[in-house]
């Protein structure tokens, strides 16, 4: 089970109809990535954030898998386009099968 | 009910390969494979994806990594050298404002980095870039 699992993400607070905006964000978690061994050799099992989705109105974004190979506290920058005022929502989906999610709403 | 010899075999070897399927709770996490994996047999085209990476890293744990390859539907990255060469797909949904997307990812040692994108035609085209690592980043 990871802890202290804490999504920070970074997202204009307003736009021009149909301009595109730069989103950055972050989670907090050690994503073990299954391949470490502890002190007496066994493998430290795998914990890690798979898949990461971002949508607009309901509309996707980005859908991003990642595997043992990202770096703790993954962080992703993309690119989003706002044709419209609304809410952007961000999900995370663990290993250990916890979800977080964070919601940020733009104005136009 | 009586079984001969060859419905007991046949019945052992059926319920063998129900074993060897995969648990249903780890079929539902997507993976990413391999590079030949991506394309399918289809061959990766030069130029149109730009992969943006450190030629050496410090510490191998975090090394920041970009990738822009404009009218891609997906995008995956592959680090060489690390023992899971997998290591992150991006699929552009349509409120992507721009086929690119940056992340910090681990590298095990010196190695390449490859970035193999899905165009929309269907095509692939790659780029690699060589990453010097200092410290290696997989606690090996």
């Amino acid at each position: 089970m990871a802890s202290g699992v804490k999504p920070r993400v970074k997202v204009p607070k307003s736009a021009a109809a149909g301009e595109t905006i730069t989103i950055k964000t972050l989670i907090s978690h050690p994503m073990e990535s299954g391949v470490r061994k502890d002190s007496d050799g066994n493998v430290i099992p795998r914990s890690i954030i798979h898949r990461f989705t971002a949508d607009f109105n309901g509309q996707n974004v980005i859908d991003v898998t990642m595997m043992g190979g990202v770096s703790t506290n993954p962080y992703v920058e993309f690119d989003a386009m706002v044709p419209e005022a609304g809410e952007f929502t961000f999900t995370w989906y663990d290993d250990d099968g916890d979800i977080y999610t964070d919601t940020k709403s733009i104005a136009v | 009910m009586k079984m001969t010899r060859r419905e007991v075999v046949v019945a052992g070897a059926g319920m063998a390969a129900v074993s060897m399927l995969p648990l249903p709770a780890f079929a539902e996490v997507p993976m990413v494979g391999t590079a030949e994996e991506f394309l399918g047999g289809a061959s990766a085209g030069e130029g149109g994806i730009t992969l943006t990476a450190p030629e050496i890293a410090e510490n191998g744990n975090t090394v920041p990594v970009s990738v822009d390859a404009p009218g891609a539907v997906e995008i995956q990255l592959y680090a060489m050298g690390n023992p899971v060469p997998g290591i992150a797909s991006f699929k552009f949904g349509p409120m992507s404002g721009s086929q690119a997307a940056s992340i910090r990812i681990r590298l095990a040692g010196s190695q390449d980095v490859v970035a193999v994108a899905k165009m929309a035609d269907g095509s692939y085209v790659q780029a690699a870039k060589a990453v010097k690592v200092t410290i290696g980043g997989c606690g090996g």
